[in-house]
């Protein structure tokens, strides 16, 4: 197969196989869930389940001040990695594209230097957390096979899409091939694993600070 | 011009001062990256070179490339560097035709046999010899025949280099590239649909002086004119780091002359020296002209996923795949999570009471 | 028929939701629930992370409703869970962890780990992996109607002593009194001046009360060792008792896991609402506070610090309450560093204490606190929970220090205005 040819491949029946696995297992997932439903409370509401709910799903996503002090690392990696995934996803041009041919939508770009830095800090913010849940016992002692794999197929992208941006090693469409298969291969492993979170979290936030929320508590 | 005149005394007798003769050595050097100093040796070799002999078969070809050549024979000194070749075949600038053209060409390979060049456009069939034939011949007899007594090979334009437009889906001729058939003699890929003209003078110009090919990359193609990408060395570029697109032809973007990425633009992916050398002696390229490159000293580019299609855009409908995959998602999720909830509710049903007496394991 | 293997698994399969499932989804094995949990801090033993207290519970969901746990059932894959496994689990479940909700509040996707320990707890009794400590208190509660086995007639002393010291009568089974006052076993035999301190406020505040002899347990074993049905009987005397009485109002006294059991699990346990509202004891005084029917004097001058309980402050709402009220007691009162709903667990709540196995490392645990005390050296620690009283004591003897624990009621009690008028009503 030529380079051409594994190029349209990877753009068209790979990203399609790929695309129907990566959406079709998130659905599954998301109503194998939901349809197990939650028994109504029966007990005197103090507060409201509903605004709880909402409210942590946003909070949650900042840590209370005290528990900065003892996991600072845990969480300033984590949002450094996760903003620069979001920011170099959402905001290269390129990239803008491809949502536009999907989904009909568009916004502006950030420049492509802005991209290439905060590439650079996230793949360093990964490496950081990858050494740290080696070398920290708790992360150690809970990390399974599929905590390293769902690692490896984050940084993947990174990894191969800064090479294909600045072209070094292999031609462009052979390394633009392997960025997109990268890519493909996080949308395949995603519904498998615990990279679910990006959606589940949604609900176990809701479910967490409606039940704090009905007692009249903001978890 | 005498066969046995040297292109010096060719140079001369046509009124080239030493000035413009050098002038343009300096301007090959360059060219082909080589520092000053070797300006000296290249006039020395092209004062004293014969003029070798040059076939040009002409295959699956649209004549694209010889006009591009031909658009550049102005009294120019590249076009007299032209008349330092023999040019002992070619279909559309030879005088002679039929049995007389293909006499010359069976002379000149006997005369200069090992030491002539051959130029090939144009794509071989594969599918049916009968696609394609010179004089009855077919063009894979006629190469493999021609190309034994070469000293070197050109492939030129991107028909002969890679398969070009005849290759493109579903390629009914089953065209092939001249590199596909001829394994055993040095190739030089000179692609583009056309190549800039000033690229193929510049390869033989290195030809004629050092008697070797210049350095090639991967694709046999010479990295003095294909090193760089278009994207590299585009104008544009700075409206693409921007983010400034023209989404597009006559938009505000394309008027202000943006980048054409959103239009398919396939610079990023594509080496050639369209972007500093130019076109027109130099008046300008595609991307300047306000279209997206094509990518057409690439292999495949015809069939590259589109030309009007960003690279970054998938080839397939995505959307659609989308919609089916979510649908059938949604009722593979509805069913597995009846199914489990299902089987929740059974297990409740068969509850069995715990009381004070089972909470120690019997024996 | 006595617990098995099987009956655990039934039980795990039981208690899944929609909730358990979002979060066993949602872990990433980020390991910070370890920092919000004093068994983790105080021993830096990785097995104590509150995530991984679930794994038994955690497999079940895997591979009975999720379809790629089912495959891989189906294809022998898995790993099944065993008895030996939830052997391993024991002192997970019931030595370390005392369903604080800590951990619930700090997992960056919002998983709720204490109410899976509470669920996994069903599976765990069913299959005979409960403390025996704990096997012993409920079958008392159930038999004699508390877990320390006080009966009746031990109650009906302490009343009578009580009658006697602060010459108020102590109203048992008034049929229309508004609240009915329920007590646990460890105030009734380890602080009876709580009762009291209660008769003397509500004689000041006018407040209509009684206990029945029939249900005067606030303690509810049942959600301790984690089996419902056990703890749905036990609300039920409860429910009973308030019914036949016909009180508007069930107080729960101070205690962390009765609150938790009547105000929240209970019309669930029971399968009904009640016909009857709940309220903590702090919230009734605080109430009365706020009605100006509470009248103080004086103000308590030593450096006083609140000690949050579990079940009453994070899991269960009441938090400003007790704040409100010490700021009407105390000239110098000070919050401990991470107070509120994000204070440490004392560490003994939640069948903790009732377990002999985890003496060792509920002391040890205490060290939280004793920081959280170091940092502002108070004279005297307040609380709301005889449980975490008790326990507050034994560890400060433990580490050596020497500072009273008192209970909130019993301080408002001694600062009440006016003398005692015998003999009130309404």
């Amino acid at each position: 197969m030529s380079e051409t040819e594994l190029l349209l491949w990877v753009r068209g029946p790979a990203l399609q196989g790929a695309t129907i696995i990566f959406l079709l297992g998130i659905a599954v997932r998301i109503l194998e869930i939901l349809m197990l439903g939650r028994k109504t409370d029966l007990a005197e509401a103090r507060g409201s389940a509903v605004a709880g709910g909402l409210r942590t799903i946003i909070s949650r996503s900042f840590a209370q001040r005290e528990t900065l002090q003892r996991t600072a690392f845990t969480e300033v990696t984590g949002w450094i990695f996760h903003i620069g995934i979001f920011v170099t996803l959402l905001f290269f041009a390129p990239h803008i594209l491809l949502f536009e041919e999907v989904l009909g939508l568009s916004w502006p770009a950030l420049p492509t230097t802005v991209i290439d830095a905060t590439t650079i800090v996230t793949i360093i913010a990964l490496l950081a957390v990858l050494v740290h849940r080696i070398a920290n016992r708790v992360t150690r002692f809970l990390s399974r096979f599929q905590d390293y794999l769902v690692w490896l197929v984050t940084i993947l992208p990174m990894l191969t899409g800064y090479i294909a941006f600045h072209r070094v090693g292999l031609s462009p469409p052979m390394l633009i091939a392997i960025h997109i298969l990268s890519v493909e291969l996080l949308m395949v492993v995603f519904p498998f694993t615990k990279l679910m979170h990006a959606f589940t979290l949604f609900m176990s936030r809701y479910y967490n600070g409606a039940i704090a929320g009905y007692r009249g508590v903001n978890s | 011009m005498s066969k046995d005149e040297t292109l010096g005394e060719a140079l001369r007798r046509q009124g080239i001062t030493r000035r413009g003769f050098l002038k343009f050595c300096a301007a090959t050097a360059s060219m082909m990256a080589l520092p000053p100093s070797m300006v000296p040796a290249i006039a020395a070799a092209l004062e004293k070179a014969r003029r070798p002999s040059v076939i040009w078969l002409s295959f699956q070809e649209c004549t694209g490339c010889t006009e591009s050549l031909t658009r550049s024979h102005s009294p120019t000194v590249e076009g007299l560097i032209f008349d330092a070749i023999s040019l002992d075949y070619h279909h559309t600038l030879q005088a002679a035709a039929g049995s007389a053209a293909e006499a010359a060409r069976e002379a000149a390979m006997e005369e200069n046999y090992g030491k002539y060049l051959l130029i090939v456009d144009g794509s071989i069939p594969l599918a049916n010899p009968g696609y394609s034939t010179i004089a009855g011949i077919s063009n894979l007899a006629m190469l493999e025949e021609t190309a034994k007594g070469a000293a070197a090979v050109v492939s030129m334009g991107s028909c002969a280099a890679f398969g070009g437009i005849p290759k493109a889906r579903p390629n009914p001729t089953g065209a092939v590239s001249v590199g596909d058939i001829v394994k055993d003699k040095p190739i030089i890929n000179v692609p583009g649909c056309p190549p800039i003209p000033v690229v193929i003078t510049g390869v033989l110009a290195h030809f004629l002086t050092f008697g070797t090919l210049p350095e090639l990359d991967a694709l046999g193609r010479p990295k003095a004119y294909y090193g760089q990408s278009i994207h590299d060395r585009c104008y544009r570029r700075p409206f693409y780091d921007k983010g400034k697109f023209a989404n597009t032809f006559d938009d505000e973007g394309a008027k202000k002359g943006w980048c054409l990425y959103k239009l398919g633009c396939k610079g990023p992916t594509t080496y050639n020296a369209c972007a500093t050398t130019k076109w027109n002696e130099g008046t300008g390229f595609p991307i300047e002209a306000g279209h997206p490159c094509l990518g057409c000293s690439e292999p495949d580019f015809w069939d590259g996923g589109g030309f009007y299609k960003a690279i970054s855009t998938p080839t397939g409908d995505v959307s659609k795949a989308a919609v089916y995959a979510i649908g059938a998602g949604a009722a593979a999720g509805l069913a597995l999570g009846a199914m489990n909830r299902a089987r929740r509710d059974k297990a409740v049903g068969e509850h069995e009471k715990v009381n004070i007496d089972d909470l120690e394991k019997g024996d | 028929m006595s617990a098995t293997l099987e009956r655990g698994i039934h039980a795990f399969k039981e208690v899944i939701d929609a909730p358990v499932a979002s979060f066993f989804s949602s872990c990433v094995r980020c390991g910070l629930c370890a920092h919000a949990c004093l068994f983790y801090t105080e021993t830096e033993e990785p097995k104590y992370t509150p995530i991984y207290k679930l794994e038994p519970l955690r497999r079940v969901w895997r591979e009975e409703y999720s379809f790629w746990g089912r495959l891989t059932k189906a294809l022998g894959l898995s790993k099944p869970v065993t008895d030996d496994m939830l052997t391993e689990w024991e002192t997970l479940v019931y030595d370390s962890c005392t369903m604080c909700g800590r951990c619930s509040m700090v997992c960056p996707v919002g998983n709720d780990i204490a109410y899976m320990v509470r669920k996994m707890r069903e599976g765990m009794a069913a299959s005979g992996h409960a403390p025996a400590g704990l096997i012993g208190a409920t079958q008392r509660a159930v038999t004699i109607g508390s877990p320390m086995g006080v009966k009746l007639p031990a109650l009906q002393a302490q009343i009578r002593h009580t009658e006697q010291d602060i010459g108020l009568p102590i109203p048992v089974d008034e049929v229309g009194a508004e609240y009915l006052l329920l007590l646990s076993s460890m105030e009734i035999m380890n602080f009876p001046e709580f009762i009291g301190a209660i008769a003397k406020i509500f004689n000041q505040a006018g407040v209509s009360w009684t206990i029945s002899s029939e249900a005067f347990e606030a303690t509810n074993s049942g959600i301790q060792i984690g089996v419902s049905d056990i703890a749905a009987e036990l609300v039920e005397r409860i429910v009973s008792a308030a019914e036949k009485l016909k009180v508007k109002s069930v107080i729960s006294p101070e205690c962390g896991h009765a609150y938790m059991a009547i105000r929240w699990e209970g019309p669930n346990l029971i399968g009904r609402p009640y016909s009857f509202k709940v309220v903590h004891i702090l919230e009734l005084l605080d109430d009365l506070r706020e009605q100006g029917r509470l009248k103080t004097t004086g103000k308590e001058t030593q450096r006083l610090t609140y000690h949050d309980p579990c079940q009453i402050s994070r899991r269960g709402g009441v938090v400003k309450q007790p704040r409100n009220l010490l700021n009407m007691l105390a000239e110098d009162f000070v919050e401990m560093p991470e107070s509120g709903t994000m204070n440490w667990c004392c560490g003994a709540g939640g069948g903790v204490s009732s377990n002999e196995r985890a003496d060792e490392l509920r002391l040890k645990v205490f060290n939280r606190k004793k920081q959280q005390l170091d940092a502002i050296h108070p004279d005297a620690i307040i609380s709301a929970c005889s449980n975490c009283r008790i326990h507050l004591e034994d560890g400060l003897e433990e580490y050596g220090m020497d500072m009273p624990v008192l209970s909130l009621t019993e301080t408002i009690a001694e600062h009440l205005a006016g003398s005692e008028q015998p003999g009130s009503k309404e």
